[in-house]
């Protein structure tokens, strides 16, 4: 992919992320709704690892669409970089084969 | 679908691991076989947006909402052992950054979402797909079912793990989860088709399939 082409869909990305993200829904997803309706929505524990973004929050900001939004743009610049650093992993795998 | 830690009795979690990671070695080991330099920042991309689009959830029904899962997307374009791959980066994120899906659950929430939501879900596809010579109607139709059942099965498989951990019974989970997720499934399949549909006319070559077509153009 030409520069061009993957900075356009870098930014679509990010623009769902950061400007659109805060409107979505705020309903209980299937599972959740599901996990409600039968009851068991109160086994959910915490993360045995919690982070301070959990739950796509952002601390020190007390605006929960701005949270949202800057948990969205963290999330997509280090999904991009994580999935890239995986890719060339497994090119360095078939280049070791 | 995102299972949280505690929904899942270390019979079903730990097994799951298991298989997750069996089916992960496997993955990456045959998607190092058709590896192609172009991949890497596709991969990136589609990652990216994945994550970004599972920020959006939509209503469905009575208080509920959904999210495009995004698997058949990424396996339609990557093939399914990259296409797994991308979702379990998505999910690997969420998990960790993000608190969304236990620790302990995410071999089952890989189970679900990649092996079967991606890379099982492919084939579904690809089987259409091939029956119509991958012409676009063969290709936007393969893209609309699989999306569809990829989320159904998901969920069922989710409602099955749920079942086995004795927190729900399981006939009770089965049809909730796949009645919900049956909806929801219209939504990932409406997506996933006008997705690919931009794609099939702004650059067929990056589509699986035709990747031996895609040139970079200098």
């Amino acid at each position: 992919m030409r520069a061009k082409e993957i900075l356009i869909a870098l930014t679509v990305a990010l623009l769902l992320a950061v400007f659109i993200s805060p409107f979505a829904s705020n309903f209980p997803d299937g599972l959740e709704k599901v996990a409600e309706d039968k009851h068991f929505i109160e086994n959910a524990g915490n993360n045995f690892l919690p982070s301070c973004f959990g739950d796509y929050s952002f601390p020190f900001f007390k605006n929960e669409a701005l949270q949202t939004a800057l948990a969205g743009f963290l999330g997509v610049v280090i999904v991009f970089l994580t999935a890239m650093l995986c890719a060339k992993g497994i090119k360095a795998i078939k280049e070791k084969v | 679908m995102h299972i949280p830690d505690g929904f899942l009795s270390a019979g079903v979690w730990v097994p799951a691991w298991g298989i997750s990671i069996g089916f992960l070695s496997v993955f990456i080991r045959k998607a190092a076989a058709i590896f192609k330099d172009k991949m890497i920042p596709l991969a990136g991309v589609m990652a990216a947006f994945i994550f970004a689009a599972q920020m959006l959830n939509f209503p469905v029904a009575a208080g509920t909402s959904g999210h495009l899962l995004g698997g058949v997307l990424a396996s339609v374009l990557l093939g399914p052992w990259i296409g797994g791959v991308v979702i379990t980066v998505v999910l690997i994120v969420q998990c960790f950054i993000f608190s969304d899906g236990g620790v302990t659950a995410l071999g089952a929430n890989i189970l679900n979402m990649a092996v079967v939501g991606s890379a099982g879900s492919f084939f579904i596809y690809n089987a259409i797909a091939a029956a119509f010579k991958y012409n676009k109607t063969g290709i936007l139709m393969g893209a609309a079912i699989a999306a569809w059942m990829s989320v159904v099965l998901a969920s069922v498989l989710c409602a099955l793990e749920l079942g086995l951990s004795d927190i729900v019974p399981t006939a009770t989970a089965i049809v909730a989860m796949g009645l919900v997720h049956s909806l929801i499934g219209i939504g990932e399949g409406a997506i996933t088709v006008l997705i690919i549909s931009f794609i099939l006319r702004a650059r067929p070559d990056i589509i699986y399939k035709f990747q031996d077509q895609w040139e970079e153009k200098k």
